[in-house]
């Protein structure tokens, strides 16, 4: 493969690039998923193909193939040549890089049993007698159970000398409990809504989750709701679980930081960001006890963040985020860097798939953990809202005001969980959110979650990313507001 | 051979252009019958997806992103003893395509048997199908530097007027067939095209999109022009509390909301209880004058007008006056609900069923100046953005209003306002709508394209402000 990618970057230098880099691509992926009992999805898939970045007069152009010849690879080289030459009809001035150094480097993240090999009849068993258990549950109207398995192989070189070879294992897996009674859906999910968690490791992921041991009190809750009671609306302490503060950072953090949203760049679709450029290292982006990570490297964890390279072979970094409270670094590209003078790029640029241009995209955004312990938290709470696995989501183009409901939520009176809440949402503005955090627990709580499902971008690319959260408390937070009458 | 040599030369540096890149029906056929001569399987079916896209990305009025992709795919799902399963490969030699016919055959035979998997589709009788034309010359054949001209001069004219452009120019065409052991043979091929652009002017924003097969009826400049205005006349928004109001949607708006409705019309979805359409079938659920379908003919729609096991899609009258009367069936959900197939089944193996995708909701004589003249106060919508269903039963949808919110006062618009988020349901919605515009082919970004009208809602609940 590496032998195409080079056929590529020489034919782009031959007509004129200035610069040039291939990346290809061969993904594996496989998906099951069961639905009442049954089997629903049982598919595997299999894409190689190579796409080609350019600048040439001073222009990107990019083009993909699923031609695997030398001919075809150079005649895409020619087409993103072609391409670079009409994006230079609408330039200003010519687009410059971050300085990078050449690297020459095999990565791969650590797993130890390779999905791929587990034969696929001992997988569905496994969701089976997890979609049964909750059936077993009266009241239960829906179970949906699903695993994921994804294999990356990249070959990547550039015309500075870079030849990196990565190879990324991913796993996921979840199951939904669905009840309809009277005039309401209630579900619940394990380990997580969506899909399930997701991480770059192997079958010993699915394994770790128990699915059939949570399976009962999946289905349980998911028909206990239908007689809980409302989620009341107004201002309240708010705690939330470690799955739905990993998605609250997602998009209230990791977002907003993206360089290219704040340089307008993705202004006509995913929006832009609050945090202009004058605001680092002078906004109080949360309290003093907030401290906002991006990390890519394998020793934050196994994350879907985690990489060896960036797709521009920038070696994974950890840059802080968020400094004791002060927001102190943005997510950064090669290109974003240079505009705005950073002498070197966050490494934070991926793609999709082959025929998707690399992008800013987070890697692992996570809230280092605290010093407290859940226990404790509740304990300390004489009245709050605890809010547990996400049921949706929805911020502003300027990452600004948000809107959260989740699966389930109990009341906390006197430091004891009283009684289970339906129904549950809360609301605010990102900066006022982040600096009413009072306590955040800390590591044995804490857990890298997997956003398997990051759109971004035209046309647009789904990513995976991470989160490291720990359950958290939060201050005078608007509650309720997305069901009130 | 002449001819072969140009095809090939033009493969080698070619100007990226779609109709260049795309198989014929007879490539397509011949790949098919490749991978039906290599199964073992009881049944078998392949379906071809080739597809040649391309678009220009611009903003801060520079072209940013420029970019083209190939690429074709094979998936074949194979049925052994009453189980199915697919696997699916882009790489189309000959070892490569019997690796994932073999995959395809070992995946089914490794699971329980699927009681309610059918026979596959045998072909219609000649003229059974109804033919749609969605694939223009003019669209497969734009180039980088077509596109980069256009997005050079709106830029251009951005620059000048003190805006700051943003969005894409896009085009592309693909080609699909589904073929299966039992001779059913579909085919079906279409180009696109695609502009979209934010204008921004400071403290505010315009945006206006458009999409059709044929690139002649997308309209850039008249697009810019009204993103622009809408920056104009939206400056210096204004804030007021956010309430039950009076708002006029404009159809991309009304799209990205009524979207969501979708996969409530499929028959899975009702068996499955999680429609919001359960208990209120032949009910009235919206008002007397909403009436929807899915129609994959309609004229100013886009799409495959075969299902994913090769059936033709109906027409089908979703609701009437109001009344939820029927729902889109796959073959399977359709035999289990003693009901007749409507051709909008999902590739098999599935777990959704079916969905409507092709929605057409019928407008009225109104018009949008019309709505306006006739609102003392209420707020005008562009768009709407980052929509979630809240509620599945009672429909509830929060998102936020984007890039073109104006305050209307006394018959007028009087100016923009600060962004709002909304809180409401589309039950109540669609029972509170006071006017409609006439329907268009309208496009967003939260659900797929559709043909709706501009309409009057009352009492539209907002909920909270944003800062800006």
């Amino acid at each position: 493969m590496f032998d195409l990618a080079h056929a590529a970057i020489e034919t782009a230098r031959r007509r004129g690039a200035s610069y040039a880099d291939a990346r290809v691509m061969d993904i594996r992926s496989r998906d099951l998923s069961t639905k009442n009992g049954e089997v629903g999805t049982l598919g595997e898939v299999e894409s190689l193909g190579i796409g080609i970045r350019v600048i040439a007069r001073g222009a990107w152009g990019f083009a993909s193939t699923d031609r695997m010849t030398r001919e075809g690879v150079s005649g895409c080289a020619a087409r993103a040549v072609a391409i670079a030459h009409a994006s230079a009809l609408a330039k200003q001035k010519d687009v410059a890089l971050a300085a990078e150094a050449a690297v020459v480097d095999t990565w791969q993240n650590p797993f130890v049993k390779d999905p791929f090999r587990i034969p696929v009849e001992r997988q569905l068993d496994l969701l089976l007698a997890a979609d049964a258990e909750m059936r077993r549950v009266k009241g239960v109207t829906l179970t949906e159970t699903s695993m994921a398995f994804r294999r990356i192989e990249q070959f990547y070189v550039s015309t500075e000398g870079s030849r990196i070879h990565q190879v990324k294992m991913q796993s996921g897996a979840g199951i939904v409990a669905t009840s309809f009674a009277g005039e309401e859906i209630q579900k619940r999910s394990y380990p997580n809504s969506f899909g399930g968690q997701h991480m770059l490791q192997g079958y010993e992921l699915i394994e770790s989750f128990d699915l059939v041991g949570h399976a009962q009190r999946t289905a349980e809750e998911a028909v206990a709701l239908h007689s809980a009671a409302q989620c009341p609306e107004g201002t309240r302490t708010l705690l939330l679980d470690g799955s739905q503060l990993g998605l609250q950072i997602h998009e209230s953090v990791g977002h907003p930081i993206e360089l290219d949203r704040v340089l307008g760049m993705e202004a006509n679709f995913a929006g832009m960001s609050f945090l202009t450029l004058d605001k680092l290292r002078t906004l109080r982006y949360g309290s003093d006890i907030v401290n906002v990570v991006a990390d890519a490297r394998l020793e934050h964890g196994a994350g879907l963040g985690t990489f060896g390279y960036d797709d521009e072979g920038v070696p994974a970094r950890c840059t802080p985020i968020i400094s004791n409270g002060l927001f102190t670094g943005y997510l950064s590209s090669r290109e974003t860097a240079a505009l705005v003078g950073e002498t070197r790029s966050g490494g934070t640029v991926r793609a999709e798939s082959w025929n998707r241009l690399p992008m800013i995209r987070m890697t692992n955004v996570s809230l280092l953990p605290g010093t407290w312990r859940s226990d404790e938290l509740l304990a300390d709470t004489d009245d709050g809202i605890w809010m547990e696995t996400n049921r949706s989501w929805s911020i502003d183009d300027h990452r600004y005001h948000f809107q959260f409901s989740t699966e389930i939520a109990w009341e906390i009176k006197g430091g004891k969980r009283v009684r289970m809440l339906k129904n549950p949402s809360y609301s605010g503005i990102t900066t006022e959110f982040w600096n009413s955090c009072d306590a955040i627990c800390g590591r044995e709580e804490w857990a890298l979650w997997g956003t398997p499902n990051c759109g971004k971008g035209q046309p647009q690319q789904v990513m995976g990313t991470g989160h490291g959260a720990a359950p958290a408390r939060f201050r005078n937070v608007r509650v309720g507001v997305a069901f009130a009458k | 051979m002449k001819a072969r040599s140009k095809s090939r030369r033009s493969r080698l540096a070619g100007p990226a252009v779609a109709s260049e890149h795309l198989p014929s029906q007879e490539e397509l056929r011949r790949i098919a019958a490749r991978v039906l001569a290599l199964s073992e399987a009881d049944e078998t079916e392949v379906t071809i997806e080739a597809e040649s896209d391309a678009l220009t990305r611009f903003a801060n009025n520079v072209i940013h992103q420029h970019v083209a992709e190939q690429d074709l795919v094979i998936s074949i799902r194979a049925v052994v003893d009453g189980r199915t399963a697919r696997a699916t490969t882009n790489k189309n030699d000959q070892e490569s395509l019997r690796r994932a016919t073999q995959a395809a055959f070992d995946l089914a035979r490794h699971q329980p048997k699927h009681p309610d998997l059918l026979p596959m589709a045998r072909p219609l009788a000649r003229g059974a199908a109804t033919p749609v034309r969605r694939y223009f010359e003019g669209t497969a054949s734009a180039t980088p530097a077509d596109r980069a001209r256009v997005v050079a001069q709106l830029c251009d004219a951005a620059r000048r007027g003190g805006h700051t452009a943003a969005g894409i120019f896009s085009t592309g065409a693909s080609a699909m067939a589904l073929a299966n052991s039992r001779a059913l043979f579909a085919f079906h091929r279409q180009t696109r095209a695609e502009f979209s652009i934010t204008a921004m002017d400071g403290d505010s924003s315009g945006w206006a999109k458009a999409t059709s097969p044929d690139l002649g009826r997308v309209e850039p400049e008249a697009l810019a022009r009204r993103a622009m205005e809408k920056a104009a006349l939206s400056r210096q928004p204004r804030e007021i509390p956010p309430a039950r109001m009076t708002v006029i949607l404009e159809p991309a708006a009304v799209l990205d909301l009524v979207g969501f409705l979708f996969y409530d019309f499929a028959g899975t979805a009702v068996l499955d209880h999680r429609s919001c359409f359960n208990e209120r079938m032949g009910k009235q659920a919206f008002g007397t004058n909403i009436q929807l379908w899915d129609d994959v003919y309609h004229p100013l729609q886009t799409g495959v007008p075969f299902d994913g096991e090769g059936l033709p899609r109906q027409r089908v009258h979703l609701v009437e006056s109001g009344v939820p009367k029927r729902l889109v069936y796959s073959r399977a959900t359709a035999k289990k609900m003693k009901e007749k197939p409507t051709g909008h089944g999902l590739p098999l193996p599935n777990e959704w069923g079916e969905a409507p995708m092709n929605l057409v909701l019928e407008g009225g004589d109104s018009s949008l100046e019309a709505m306006i003249a006739s609102t003392d106060r209420g707020v005008l919508l562009t768009r709407v953005w980052y929509v979630r269903e809240v509620d599945p039963y009672e429909k509830v949808l929060t998102g936020m209003t984007r890039d073109g919110t104006f305050l209307v006062e006394g018959g007028r618009v009087a100016g923009g306002l600060r962004n709002f988020r909304f809180n409401e349901s589309m039950l109540e919605m669609l029972s509170k709508v006071e006017a409609l515009a006439p329907a268009v082919r309208a496009s967003g970004e939260e659900s797929f394209d559709m043909v709706v009208p501009a309409m009057k809602v009352r009492d539209f609940h907002f909920t909270e402000l944003t800062k800006f």
